[in-house]
């Protein structure tokens, strides 16, 4: 069995009354990529804010390869090795491309600077489709092409765990074709990836194992397809009927 | 490290003008090396602040302060210590009053950050005032034997210094996180830079600038007061002549000081009543019309020429 490099143990977070994430349990293997999926307002996007250090838990244990890392500030949680896009892109509009890819890589989990980093800027926008764009502003681009340099800064720091957040969202077809294509291409180097997505097409494509949320709680896990045919996953998605 | 040929145009560019500059007091009228003084003055507090301000995009009200706690370490000490010594441990008090304000404000964000370092200034002094009103002392004299030409190349010489230290912070990590945290402080905290304590070092860097500025300034106004030496007035000066110039580059505010340093001083010999309200309208022109400076009209125009040389 591989090796467990992120684990969940009762991961909690209440905003007041609320509870957005309800003692949340899950372990994610190296090479593997786990989706994180579920209705809107399911506390998906809040479990990836707890693994991130966006937010701190109320409770429970997060650990990287055995390390607990929950409740640590952001930056030190990034050095550690994870490194994550967010659900609305977030680029450096005053950087062109090129600088908002080494920014992922100079201060993260494998830090380089000067040349080194540039090389590997190059070679990482080559990487996610941005061959040639290194000089363009940021505002030039196309929606995906935001979202590929998004994902190159989120790789330069070469993370332990990669955590995408709704990447997939708003692409076209035929763009989402591309998008999918390029998240199997990183699944086949063996990157460990938690997807957080709506995409039916993508979860089923690029899953190895599915964790489904519903109100904050874990209602079923599985490979893609348990986890879909699961009345009780079915019923979170589209109403129960007795409701 | 190597220079790429730019870098060395500007390195010699920079020479030629530290010579011609440095030599004011040989060749200059009284009148010029008073200008020259307010000049320089200007140019280290509006540089200084940019460093912080520019690409953190916080505004800090405190420039005041910091120059008022350098002259009174000039002010309280500069009959038992040597003159220097006074100078180096402004800047010390300098960069612990800016940690200390960094660690307490920096987490707050925007607003919250101005109005407190406007507040400190003023704090700092009723405080002052508060303790001559208790000793019943009102005001230092600061009798020294340096002509204005001492002060001028004292200030030409931390000038310098400062575009030095800001050029290599530009180049360092240090600078391109601070870049990174003024486009978006999450990016930079997800990407791994400790986004306070890059802050609060840059905010030390420029707290302990201005407080050199105003310990070797205190010879020049002779006697000293906690109205002349925490006036807001100057805080407010600083922020706009460095906007006026364009606060991302490190050459950006200079272009703002010289000009406004000289139109104020028109203004302020032929209109002292108005120089407040003059003060006001630049600052809407900045907003309104040239929101990155001269600087960035300068390089606008470049951009332009060279495109219409390509067509």
């Amino acid at each position: 069995m591989t090796e467990t490099v992120l684990s969940l143990r009762g991961a909690t977070k209440r905003f007041g009354g609320l509870v957005a994430v309800n003692s949340i349990d899950f372990d994610v293997r190296r090479g593997q990529v786990l989706g994180l999926i579920g209705p809107n307002g399911s506390g998906k996007s809040t479990t990836l804010n707890l693994i991130s250090g966006a937010l701190q838990p109320t409770a429970g244990d997060i650990s990287l390869r055995g390390v607990a890392i929950g409740g640590l500030r952001a930056d030190k949680i990034a050095k550690r090795g994870i490194s994550r896009t967010f659900q609305l892109v977030r680029l450096l509009p005053g950087m062109n491309v090129e600088q908002n890819i080494i920014a992922g890589a100079v201060f993260g989990h494998r830090r380089r600077w000067g040349a080194a980093a540039k090389q590997d800027a190059a070679r990482l926008a080559e990487r996610v489709g941005l061959g040639g764009k290194g000089h363009m502003a940021i505002g030039q681009l196309t929606y995906i092409d935001t979202k590929r340099v998004e994902l190159a800064r989120a790789l330069a720091s070469d993370p332990e765990v990669l955590l995408l957040d709704e990447w997939l969202a708003g692409l076209n077809p035929t763009e989402l074709q591309v998008g999918i294509e390029l998240i199997q291409s990183l699944r086949d180097e063996g990157r460990t990836i938690i997807l957080v997505e709506h995409v039916m097409d993508a979860i089923r494509s690029l899953c190895d194992y599915c964790v489904v949320m519903s109100s904050g709680a874990k209602i079923a896990e599985g490979t893609p397809d348990e986890v879909l045919s699961d009345p009780e996953v079915i019923r979170a998605y589209l109403g129960d009927d007795d409701a | 490290m190597s220079l790429t040929g730019k870098e060395i145009q500007g390195v010699i560019l920079a020479a030629i003008a530290l010579l011609v500059v440095g030599a004011l007091p040989y060749y200059g009228s009284d009148y010029l090396l008073s200008l020259g003084i307010t000049i320089a003055m200007f140019t280290v507090l509006a540089t200084s602040w940019a460093l912080f301000s520019g690409p953190t995009h916080y505004i800090s009200l405190a420039t005041a302060a910091f120059f008022g706690l350098g002259t009174y370490t000039t002010g309280l000490g500069f009959e038992s210590l040597p003159f220097w010594s006074l100078v180096l441990m402004a800047g010390a008090l300098g960069a612990v009053l800016a940690a200390l304000v960094g660690l307490a404000t920096l987490r707050l964000s925007g607003v919250y950050f101005v109005i407190f370092t406007l507040g400190l200034a003023e704090l700092i002094r009723q405080l002052i005032t508060w303790g001559q009103n208790m000793t019943g002392q009102k005001g230092l004299y600061v009798l020294t034997d340096f002509t204005e030409g001492n002060l001028y190349m004292m200030l030409v010489a931390l000038a310098s210094a400062v575009f030095l230290v800001g050029w290599l912070i530009g180049r360092s990590r240090l600078g391109f996180a601070l870049r990174i945290i003024g486009d978006d402080e999450t990016v930079a905290a997800h990407s791994g830079i400790n986004t306070a304590q890059a802050k609060v070092l840059l905010f030390m860097v420029s707290g302990a600038v201005a407080a050199m500025t105003g310990a070797i300034l205190a010879p020049r106004y002779v006697y000293i007061e906690p109205a002349l030496a925490f006036t807001p007035l100057l805080s407010f000066q600083v922020v706009i002549m460095a906007l006026l110039g364009g606060v991302h580059r490190l050459w950006g505010p200079i272009v703002g000081v010289i000009p406004f340093t000289l139109i104020l001083e028109t203004i302020s010999a032929n209109f002292p009543n108005q120089v407040t309200l003059f003060i006001g309208i630049v600052f809407l022109i900045i907003v309104y019309f040239i929101p990155r400076g001269f600087a960035g009209l300068i390089e606008q125009a470049r951009s332009w020429s060279q495109s219409e040389s390509m067509a």
